[in-house]
Formats: C-alpha cells, structure tokens, sequence
C-alpha cells in the first residue's frame, strides 16, 4: 500500500461536499457536521458545505439560545475561513420556501490569501439546478 | 373538552404539523415546540395553512425555541402567541388531554 495514500507531498486532494439539511438544536446533526468539517479541515482537501432545506436555519442570524440551555454554536460558522473552508452553498429556493432572505443568514466570510487577504463572502445563493451541478462536481459527499 | 396538540418537528421534513391540523376539534390548541416552530414564520410554504387553521383552534410557539433559531416575535404568522416555559404549562393545565405529534 502507497505511503502518500495517508498524507504527504503525493497526497491527492479530493472534493468533499457536507450536505447541511436539518434545523439546528432540535437534532444532533447541524453540531455533528460543523465539528466533522473542522477536524476534515486539518486534511487539507478541497471542502464546500451545502445548506439545503431546513438546513438553512444553521447559519440564520440572531440565534439565542440561551432559553433552551443549549450552546449557541452558530459563531463557530464565522471560524471556518480559519479552516480554508470558504465554499458556503445556499440553496435559493429552500430560502424561499421558509419565507427567508439572504439577508437573514449571517455574514460569513473569508480571508482571501490570494488577493492581500481581502475579506470576502463566503456565503454563495445558488439555485436548485446549480445545487445539483455542484453534487455531481464531488468526489466524496457526507450527508448530515 | 379541549386538546392540546405538541408538534415538535418541522413540517418541512415530517408530516405532523398537516396530520395535526387534519385531527384538531374545535377550540383546541395547538402548540408548537423545538423544530415545530419553523412552519410558523412569515412567508414561508406553511403560513397560510397556519393562518386558516386559526379559524378553530389557538396556535401558541414555544418562544425559547424560536429565539433558537433566530424567529423574532415580528416574524410569527399573525396570531400565533408565543409562551414561555410556564406558559407551556398552564396550557397543559388548562386543556383536558395533551397529544403529542412526534
């Protein structure tokens, strides 16, 4: 077995796509994947992130959650630039249908290395025809 | 002989929220908990099925759990109230049985 399969010089770097597609606090899965994309984070490959359905509602300004005793993790959003995760894909119509905006979601960016580390939006709104377009793009894709 | 009907899933991805208004007598109340509230905010696919339902039955929303997922009070399809945790009891207190739709 190749040694570079593992990591080092040789290693291949792959798409990964982590399709976001529950309400945050109600279940485990918003939390689970934000901390599966962090630790993915530290393997160098190529991440974007997929918010479809009521997976909108993670990255939703104005959470407080301190009436449900719950941690409020949608902060941790905001350091995933840190990462080089910078691909935030949102789906237009699953805004649409929840009667939300753009506007509602928070204002995630990145840092852009390689334009004098201008700040710029992470957040893409992408149709439901792009959304596929960008699945199919993937090598590897984890549901949440 | 009021009911008082839970819903804590949001309608988009189960089919309590319909199901519920589909079982519902006339003057029970139905109260919408943790991923429950998403199909009360404004604009969305579910507001006018909120709306109508208003027309026999209370719709109350667990506010803490709104808050959580960043629904402002301005957000709510008119006529939805929404209750603290000792609202929630009073509910319960005040009608004959509670079902749960989970």
């Amino acid at each position: 077995m190749a040694m570079d399969e593992a990591g080092g010089g040789g290693a291949t770097t792959k798409k990964f796509l982590y399709v976001n597609r529950k309400a945050p606090y109600g279940t485990i899965y918003a939390l689970e994947s934000l901390e599966v994309v962090l630790i993915g984070a530290a393997f160098e490959q190529d991440v974007s992130l997929a918010f479809i359905d009521d997976g909108v509602y993670q990255i939703i300004k104005g959470q407080k959650t301190d009436g449900i005793g719950a941690k409020n993790f949608s902060p941790t959003y905001n350091a995933l630039g840190d990462y080089e995760v910078t691909k935030l894909y949102v789906e237009a119509e699953s805004l649409a249908e929840r009667g939300l905006s753009v506007d509602d979601l928070m204002p995630i960016t990145f840092e852009d290395e390689d334009d004098d580390y201008a700040e710029k939006p992470s957040i893409q709104v992408v149709n439901r025809a792009e959304m596929a377009d960008i699945m199919s793009g993937q090598d590897v894709i984890l549901s949440f | 002989m009021a009911t008082l009907h839970t819903i804590n899933k949001s309608p988009f991805e189960r089919s309590t929220l319909v199901s519920c208004l589909n079982h519902t007598s006339e003057g029970d109340k139905i109260l919408l908990i943790e991923d429950g509230v998403i199909g009360v905010r404004k604009g969305s696919a579910f507001a006018e099925l909120v709306k109508s339902a208003q027309s026999n039955c209370a719709l109350y929303v667990l506010a803490p759990d709104m808050e959580a997922r960043g629904i402002a009070q301005g957000d709510l399809v008119d006529g939805v109230t929404p209750v603290d945790y000792s609202g929630f009891v009073d509910l319960v207190a005040e009608c004959d049985r509670t079902q749960s739709w989970l």
